[in-house]
């Protein structure tokens, strides 16, 4: 394969607080470059094409393999995880921005920790005694009901739902799709429906299920193809319940 | 007193579960890593758990998992601590999936187990595809709700970089740095666990691992003191796709299910795979191991890869010629899916080619580093270990302890299939328990640390980041490490020789040499990457010498570690009972009494001391050479 030069349009940053601008650069590289590659191969020499030699460029990658769902950014627009992005699939040049919607730290790299806050927030786990060896099994889970949990215990929170919803951001307080989607994960789980009460109080409150605009960006851009607007839908019949039990029933 | 706290540093399947067994027993944690600890190396693992729940109807018995386990690791494991791992892999199971691991179900609802490498048995539980990723995320969860509670610190996008160690030598806290504002600040701790991972970059980007697995963290404990064992031990996989920024993993079913390895016959044949006719390609594992062919071993695939192209010269791909073709297009397309869809979608992925009308390239590839940090363990009367003995995975240096990759223990349990994400687990959960009693049988009156020496320490590592800052040489420390891993894949890789290993640590030293005097090329210091990644560096090169400097002076072949001028063929056409057969074992015997044991490299300022440590062999004992014929 021959090498070609790739052109990059790179939005930086210096600081949180410091103004973004813009930097162009082409690199040499093959049709089999991903992203990250070509991010790899810039930091050994950052010039750009006017020649100017700059700082490497800021980014956070782990795995590159598409699971631990650091190396998310924006590309050409849309948010993805950029190690699975392919050169030979993007048009050029290729516009690289950090994913929005999250504080920048620098250049290409921002702080999920809303995410995580989520998480906490739907208390997005199952609650046990302790992880010492109880000598017993768990409840069984039919074969059906693992299928369709399985999707969901694939989110590697990587942002790109988050990123793409338009209610979500530093404008509101709403959940967004990732921690919603291991809501309805942890509910539907035979230990964890012990506390889908609690769960659902959670996202009956400001910043919760209410607020989701149903756009349905999230679940176009989720790269492991999780079905979260699915997820929204069946939380918002189990908050339905929940607000007639809260009304009428015993909890 | 106050109650005493503790610091775990890493986030993956070790690090978690020690945080999770330390706060189940009430004291405080701080918990240290490079990245949200989600993101942990340890969520790349795809096949799954081994544990004997034996309910497929096989009679599979633990005793048999723990022989499988022993052998391996060609003995090289001490064996109480296998055994302990194998009968309590049951309980570890069940408990993961009390969590709400998702794993893979039978019709009936109960954990499915399928059939893994270098066993005969159905012994592996699943989560799909996923399964590392799967149990981390049980662990994360557990571990978040833990820090809602108030009982776990997470310092998340901080990096260790030193220890605090007392005017005893005792471990008493660490040094790190937030990887945003670069402040470096004193930690103390009445105990500390390690649990970082490997050091799969060594070799990169030939390496499967991930970007974070420098062994950065191991190489600062073995700097302070720490003894590194067995570091020459490193799993190469046979076939990993390539790419620019790392390899990745082609599972071994992809010739299990028919794939054919081959090259051009001509060296440097740059016609398209397609059109060279089958005369012209060169099945070289067909020809090298007619009864196994394709799905001959790991290790003898890896290494008939490396003659193929680093000696005969016959690779293929744009540099160096050192890729060779994985072949599943003469296969039926429909089978191929169904059984191996998940390899397909990955190399479709990150390749951007269709393995089903175009062979892929692939080479072996730096996997799993089976060495790491020395850490004890205390024998029970059962012959497993002595459960909450302060010893369990203690390091030399009391207060520290390690756990997962980064340790040397269950030597083999990785080059099992389905193995690793056990010992990763099950070691977390028993350096947890360890550093409980640790913390139990402290002296009530111990004194606090002497206020001087985290002062120094925190101004000794403020020193390196500002010379590292200052420093305008010629080399970046992105070319050194890639001179560095270069060096490593060729000279201490697949296939070692005494002479290349001699030069490699010329070279190493030349590299430590060049890296101190590299520029960063960077004039920020806020989230200055750069500056991480130098240090990092000086810390793999000092890991490269260690695993380079073990492999030079083990003059033999053993599990991952092979060199050819010392390899004791089985004589052919013999066997027990013929005197060259007879011959042979006496060869073996008298190999195994001097090189069955532990390598233990201690850090010297003239580089790192070797030494050797008696394998406890209590539970099953080598009495009979491999023989796979």
């Amino acid at each position: 394969m021959t090498e070609q030069p790739i052109h990059l349009r790179i939005r930086r940053q210096d600081r949180p607080d410091s103004a973004p601008y813009w930097q162009e650069f082409t690199i040499p590289g093959h049709p089999d470059h991903n992203i990250v590659s070509l991010l790899m191969a810039l930091r050994e020499n950052p010039v750009t094409v006017s020649g100017e030699r700059v700082d490497p460029i800021v980014w956070e990658h782990n795995c590159m393999e598409e699971v631990c769902g650091s190396c998310a950014m924006l590309i050409n627009g849309v948010p993805r995880p950029s190690c699975s992005a392919l050169v030979a699939e993007l048009d050029q040049p290729i516009r690289l921005e950090p994913l929005p919607k999250f504080p920048v730290v620098r250049d290409l790299l921002v702080d999920r920790r809303r995410i995580d806050q989520g998480l906490k927030q739907v208390k997005a786990w199952i609650r046990i005694d302790g992880v010492w060896d109880t000598h017993e099994g768990a409840p069984r889970i039919g074969p059906d009901a693992w299928a369709a949990d399985y999707l969901y215990s694939r989110c590697m929170s990587c942002g790109c739902c988050m990123a793409a919803c338009p209610q979500f951001g530093p404008h509101s307080a709403f959940l967004g799709p990732a921690p919603l989607a291991q809501a309805r994960l942890m509910n539907a789980h035979p230990t964890g429906r012990y506390d889908k009460t609690e769960r659902l109080h959670a996202i009956m409150a400001d910043g919760g299920l209410s607020d989701c605009g149903n756009a349905q960006n999230c679940v176009r851009v989720c790269p492991k193809e999780i079905p979260l607007t699915t997820a929204i839908g069946e939380l918002g019949r189990q908050t339905t319940v929940q607000l007639l039990k809260d009304l009428f029933g015993p909890r | 007193m106050s109650t005493p706290n503790v610091i775990v540093i890493g986030g993956g399947l070790g690090g978690l579960w020690a945080t999770l067994r330390i706060a189940d027993a009430g004291f405080p944690i701080t918990l240290f890593s490079l990245f949200e600890v989600k993101r942990s190396h340890s969520v790349c693992a795809q096949g799954g758990i081994n544990a004997v729940l034996d309910t497929k109807g096989q009679h599979d018995s633990i005793r048999q998992h723990i022989i499988d386990t022993i052998k391996g690791g060609e003995y090289l494991a001490n064996q109480p601590p296998v055994k302990a791992m194998c009968e309590d892999a049951p309980g570890l199971i069940h408990t993961f999936e009390r969590m709400g691991v998702t794993f893979s179900r039978t019709p009936e609802g109960l954990l499915d187990q399928r059939l893994f490498g270098g066993v005969k048995n159905k012994r592996t539980c699943f989560a799909g595809a996923s399964t590392g990723q799967q149990l981390l995320y049980g662990v994360d969860q557990q571990v978040r709700r833990l820090e809602s509670e108030g009982k776990v610190v997470k310092h998340e996008w901080w990096e260790f970089l030193s220890l605090l160690l007392d005017a005893d030598g005792v471990c008493r806290g660490i040094v790190a740095m937030d990887l945003n504002s670069l402040e470096v600040r004193a930690f103390t701790a009445d105990a500390v666990v390690v649990a970082s991972g490997g050091m799969g970059q060594l070799y990169a980007p030939k390496s499967t691992t991930s970007t974070n697995s420098t062994g950065a963290a191991a190489s600062r404990c073995y700097r302070q003191g720490a003894w590194m064992a067995n570091a020459e031990f490193f799993q190469f996989h046979p076939t990993a796709m390539m790419g620019h920024d790392k390899n990745r993993l082609m599972s071994e079913a992809a010739r299990g299910e028919g794939g054919r390895i081959w090259v051009p016959k001509t060296p440097g044949d740059r016609r398209p795979p397609k059109t060279i006719p089958e005369a012209e390609r060169f099945y070289f594992l067909e020809e090298f191991f007619p009864a196994y062919g394709n799905t001959v071993a790991r290790d003898e695939a890896a290494r008939a890869i490396w003659t193929v192209t680093r000696q005969m010269g016959l690779g293929i791909g744009g540099d160096g010629g050192d890729r060779v073709y994985l072949d599943l297009t003469h296969l039926d397309a429909a089978f191929i899916g169904a059984r191996l869809g998940a390899i397909l979608e990955i190399y479709r992925k990150f390749a951007g080619v269709d393995p089903m009308t175009e062979p892929m390239e692939i080479f072996p590839a730096a996997h799993y580093g089976m060495g790491g940090l020395w850490v004890d363990f205390e024998r029970s009367a059962d012959g497993g270990i002595q459960p909450d003995s302060p010893r369990n995975h203690a390091t030399n240096i009391p207060g520290l302890y390690a756990c997962g990759e980064c340790d040397y223990a269950y030597h083999g349990a990785n080059r099992l299939g389905a193995n690793s994400l056990l010992s990763a687990s099950y070691s977390g959960r028993v350096a947890g328990e360890s550093v409980v009693s640790y913390l139990k049988g402290l002296a009530v009156d111990r004194g606090g640390l002497a206020p001087a020496i985290p002062q120094a320490e925190v101004a000794c590592q403020q020193g390196i980041n500002a010379e590292l800052m200052r420093a305008e040489g010629a080399d970046t420390p992105y070319l050194i490490q890639k001179e560095l891993g270069a060096l490593m894949t060729t000279k201490v890789g697949v296939v070692r020789s005494n002479p290349e290993l001699t030069s490699a640590l010329g070279e190493i030293q030349v590299l430590q040499e060049r890296l101190g005097n590299a520029r960063l090329g960077e004039s920020s210091t806020w989230a200055n990457q750069s500056l991480a990644f130098a240090r990092q560096l000086g810390d793999m090169i000092e890991l490269a010498a260690v695993v380079a400097q073990g492999a030079l002076a083990r003059d033999e072949c053993r599990g991952a570690h092979y060199k050819p001028a010392f390899h004791i063929p089985i004589p052919e056409g013999t066997f027990a009972g013929d005197p060259e057969f007879e011959a042979y074992r006496d060869r073996w015997h008298a190999n195994n009494a001097q090189w069955l044991k532990t390598t233990i490299a201690e850090h010297t300022r003239d580089g790192p001391k070797l030494s050797y440590q008696e394998v406890d062999l209590s539970v099953y004992a080598p009495t009979e050479p491999r023989d796979y014929r």
